[in-house]
């Protein structure tokens, strides 16, 4: 059986790269090159850990064979931060405690910025539905929910990485669960 | 991962060829959102040893609608392509009923309605609607092409009319005449990431009278197939459309079924379910149609 080729474009870099044609783009990438924050939750596209951006869209990439990537555009969670600096939704995911053991992290913070980027006011219902695929075992959502609408209406603070802790006293929001 | 050859081919008859080449041993490759699950999970069958991307194939990723041509889906389009297009919410609402709960988003932008259909679960979510608007399928062999009536294109719990070799181009959906309604509603235990434990579609067309000219009730997950439930619709056509004449066809359609009890549901809920989403779906449709 032979290798494929695969030309993409991987968090802005050209890549050009052979594998066997029933390996995943998840597998390729973190096993063959080295990036390793998408995780494999389930392997069947159901937990949401594995969501990267397909030509600007989520997808799991559990369920996308890397030959199938051929001519497209490729971001993984490594690839959102720019020259070192994280992103408001990552910073958020830190000061709003909207992760634990931090599997489905680098999903959910995938999803938080695809969705902030179609829709820069989105209410908690948008939120808590653009995370419908993702599963997270340990926070109870709460947190997450909190951290995405914390970047969606941030004004500045969040990219500074060294302010202090909010204090959450109340639910930022007050639609209450779906 | 079982091994399995790949091929990216660029046209339809290419595709047709490789499919008849290889026979059952080989799959068509549209998002892969079942089809790789399948494979990794040795379900459905031994594994394929050849898998045929539709990738490359230009026209099996279009998706277009005029108000006279009515819509087609290329059947290689994903469920977020098909939405974004204009006009399909507008024109096929239960078109979105169908396909914007299936999976996650994550699923939705990959998955396509034509392997939504071609995997031909009883449950499919994008069947009963698309059915309902009176749908029809194109489909391509390596010699041929043929049409059919989308509500025979099933003919069992993942099995098609589809012939060793044939493939789904595009399905075509006629846009619904003047005062029509159409809604699809499936009952789940969760709103998202599941399964229809039943899923309705009705359709009703009014005359100007405002009396039932035209219905089609198509239930999901109740039966090996999706069905017409045709003895429901004739209890409509030239009725008044009141709350009783709902009901009663809401229960003819529950006994026009033949459900399944499972861990989603006993036969006999899903029967009951299958009645009040009839009475709700009809309901909503006429709320359309009298628009
Ligand atoms: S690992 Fe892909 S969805 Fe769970
Ligand atoms: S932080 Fe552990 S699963 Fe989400």
């Amino acid at each position: 059986m032979e290798q494929t080729t695969i030309r993409f474009t991987l968090n802005d870099r050209p890549i050009t790269h052979a594998a066997m044609p029933y390996r995943t783009l998840l597998e390729v990438l973190r096993d063959d090159l080295g990036l390793t924050g998408s995780k494999e939750g389930c392997g069947t596209g159901d937990c949401g850990a594995c969501t990267l951006l397909l030509d600007g869209k989520p997808v799991t990439s559990c369920l996308v064979l890397a030959a199938e990537a051929d001519g497209r555009k490729v971001t993984t969670v490594e690839g959102l931060a720019k020259d070192g600096k994280l992103t408001p939704v990552q910073v958020a995911f830190i000061r709003y405690g909207g992760l634990q053991c931090g599997i489905c992290t680098s999903g959910f913070i995938v999803a938080a910025h695809a969705l902030l980027e179609s829709n820069k006011t989105p209410s908690e219902a948008d939120v808590r539905a653009a995370i419908g695929g993702n599963l997270c075992r340990c926070t109870g959502y709460d947190k997450i929910v909190r951290a995405i609408l914390a970047a969606a209406y941030d004004e500045g603070e969040l990219v500074d990485e060294s302010a202090s802790m909010p204090v959450m006293e109340k639910p930022l929001f007050t639609e209450g669960p779906m | 991962m079982h091994k399995f050859a790949y091929y990216a081919p660029q046209t339809v008859k290419e595709a047709a060829r490789i499919l008849s080449k290889n026979g059952p041993n080989s799959k068509l490759l549209a998002g892969g959102t079942d089809l790789l699950v399948q494979i990794k999970e040795h379900v459905k069958g031994p594994a394929p040893d050849y898998v045929v991307s539709v990738k490359n194939i230009r026209e099996l990723h279009d998706v277009k609608f005029s108000a006279r041509a009515g819509l087609t889906i290329g059947a290689g389009a994903t469920i977020s392509e098909t939405l974004a297009t204009k006009g399909v919410q507008e024109h096929f609402p239960a078109i979105a009923d169908g396909t914007a709960i299936i999976g996650s988003l994550q699923i939705q932008n990959i998955a396509t309605i034509g392997g939504n259909l071609c995997n031909a679960a009883p449950s499919a979510d994008s069947a009963p609607p698309l059915i309902a608007y009176g749908a029809t399928a194109l489909i391509a062999g390596p010699r041929a092409t043929r049409t059919v009536a989308l509500e025979d294109f099933f003919t069992g719990p993942g099995k098609t009319v589809l012939k060793p070799g044939e493939l789904l181009v595009s399905i075509h959906v006629p846009t619904p005449p003047a005062r029509s309604g159409c809604q699809y509603v499936r009952h789940t235990p969760r709103a998202q990431m599941d399964i229809a434990m039943v899923g309705v579609a009705s359709f009703i067309t009014l005359d100007r009278k405002g009396r039932v000219a035209d219905a089609r009730i198509v239930l999901g997950a109740v039966a090996p197939t999706p069905i017409r439930a045709r003895q429901a619709e004739d209890s409509l056509r030239g009725q008044e459309p009141t709350a009783d004449a709902l009901r009663a066809a809401g229960d003819i359609a529950a006994r026009e079924e033949s459900p399944i009890g499972d861990v989603r549901g006993s036969a006999g809920y899903r029967r009951y379910m299958t009645s009040v989403l009839v009475q709700r779906t009809a309901q909503a449709a006429l709320k359309q149609a009298m628009r």
